[in-house]
C-alpha cells in the first residue's frame, strides 16, 4: 500500500524534496537522499503528519526506528502517538543486554540489535526506516521484535524502490506502508 | 547554564528515567544510557519541551544533530520550532559533497561531515545531541557550522559531564543541559 496511489496533496512536494544521487555507495545505484527532505520544514512535517495521521487510532504503543535514518523519522512519530521509541542499531552500539537478529547482505551478514526489556509481549509496534530496498533489515527488526512476543502492526517507511521487490513475501503477513 | 539547576519540576522525572551503564564501551566509564528515557513517552516530551521552549522565540533556522543520538532530538526540535534539521555525519555516510571537520579523540582522530549547500551563511542554528562529555565532537560541529558563515546561537544537550569539562572547549559558545551527571 502506499500513499502515492490515492495521491494526497502532500505527497508531491515531499516526492521532489528528495534527491537522487547517482553511483552512491557504488556505481549503479541510485541513492535516494533524505536530508534535502529535512531541509524543507513544511515537507518534513508534511512526512511525520501522514504517518501520524494514518496510526494515531490503531493502539500503537512502540516505534522501532532501524539506525541511523529511522532514528531521523521514528521519534517525532512516537511523540505525537504518545508512544515509546525504540531504537535498533548497529552491532556493540547499545550498551546495556541486548538481543541480536542476523540478515544477510549482497555479501555476507549483518547484525541489528534491541535491548532487553525495551518491549513486553504483547505490545503492538511500528517499525519505521527512510527507504526499503530488498527488506532485508526490516525483516531482521520485525524478527527482533516478533521474538520478544510483539505484534509488528505494520512497517512504515518513506521510500519504496518497488524495483527491488526480491524479498517482499518475506514479511508478507505484514502491511507495508510507503509514501512513494 | 542548566535546567537541573533551574530545577523545572520536569527535570526529576527525567533524570530518573536515564539509566546508567558501567564499564561501557570501556573499563571505568559510566555510560549515560538515554534509550531508557525514550522509552518513558512523558519523560520524551518533557525532554523535547524544555528545549522548545527554550529555542522557538530565538529565530533559529537550523536544529544541526551529531550523528546518531543527536538525530532522536534534533528532529522533534527542529520540527517544533519551525526549522531545518540538518544530519552530522560520520565519514561516506553523507551521498552528496561533503565538508569536513577533524577532530582529536583519546586515541587517533575521528571527523564529523555535512552537505555543502545544506546550511547559509547568516542562518542561526543549535547544534544538539545527547551529551556532552569532552567536548571534541561539539566543538568540530560547530566549527563545521561556522565554516559556512552560520551563527552557532547555542549547543543543547541532554546530559553534561561536568569532570570531563567539555564547556569550556566550546570557545566561549553558550551551552545548555538538562541534567548533570556527577
Amino acid at each position: 500500500m502506499a500513499a502515492q496511489g490515492d495521491q494526497d496533496p502532500r505527497i508531491a512536494r515531499i516526492s521532489s524534496a528528495i534527491r537522487v544521487i547517482p553511483d552512491f555507495p557504488k556505481k549503479g545505484i541510485m541513492f535516494q537522499d533524505i536530508t534535502t527532505l529535512l531541509l524543507d520544514t513544511k515537507a518534513f512535517r508534511d512526512t511525520i503528519d501522514l504517518f501520524v495521521e494514518r496510526y494515531r487510532d490503531k493502539d500503537i504503543s512502540v516505534v522501532a526506528g532501524v539506525e541511523a535514518r529511522g532514528f531521523i523519522f521514528g521519534p517525532p512519530i512516537a511523540l505525537a502517538l504518545g508512544a515509546k521509541f525504540v531504537p535498533l542499531r548497529k552491532p556493540k552500539k547499545l550498551p546495556g543486554e541486548v538481543i541480536s537478529e542476523e540478515y544477510s547482505l549482497e555479501y555476507g551478514t549483518d547484525k541489528i540489535e534491541m535491548h532487553v526489556g525495551a518491549v513486553q509481549p504483547g505490545e503492538r509496534a511500528l517499525v519505521i526506516d527512510d527507504l526499503i530496498a530488498t527488506g532485508g533489515t526490516l525483516c531482521a527488526a520485525i524478527k527482533l521484535l516478533e521474538r520478544v512476543g510483539v505484534h509488528v502492526v505494520e512497517c512504515a517507511c518513506v521510500i519504496e524502490l518497488p524495483e527491488l521487490k526480491v524479498c517482499i513475501p518475506i514479511i508478507s503477513n505484514t502491511n507495508m506502508l510507503s509514501e512513494l | 547554564m542548566s535546567a537541573y539547576r533551574d530545577k523545572d519540576p520536569r527535570i526529576h522525572g527525567i533524570q530518573t528515567t536515564i539509566r546508567v551503564v558501567p564499564n561501557f564501551p570501556k573499563q571505568g566509564i559510566m555510560f549515560q544510557d538515554i534509550t531508557t528515557l525514550l522509552l518513558d513517552p512523558k519523560a520524551f516530551k518533557d525532554t523535547i519541551d524544555l528545549f522548545v521552549e527554550r529555542y522557538k522565540d530565538k529565530n533559529i533556522s537550523v536544529v544541526a544533530g551529531i550523528e546518531a543520538r543527536g538525530f532522536i532530538f534534533g528532529p522533534p526540535i527542529a520540527l517544533a520550532i519551525g526549522a531545518k534539521f540538518v544530519p552530522l555525519r560520520k565519514p561516506r555516510k553523507l551521498p552528496g559533497e561533503v565538508i569536513s571537520e577533524q577532530y582529536e579523540l583519546e586515541y587517533g582522530r575521528d571527523c564529523l561531515q555535512m552537505h555543502v549547500g545544506a546550511v547559509e551563511p547568516g542562518e542561526r542554528a543549535l547544534v544538539v545531541d545527547d551529551l556532552i562529555a569532552t567536548g571534541g565532537t561539539l566543538c568540530a560541529a560547530m566549527k563545521l557550522l561556522e565554516q559556512v558563515g552560520a551563527e552557532v546561537v547555542e549547543c543543547a544537550c541532554v546530559i553534561e559531564v561536568p569532570d570531563l569539562k567539555g564547556r569550556e572547549r566550546l570557545n566561549g559558545k553558550p551551552l545548555y543541559v538538562l541534567v548533570e551527571s556527577h
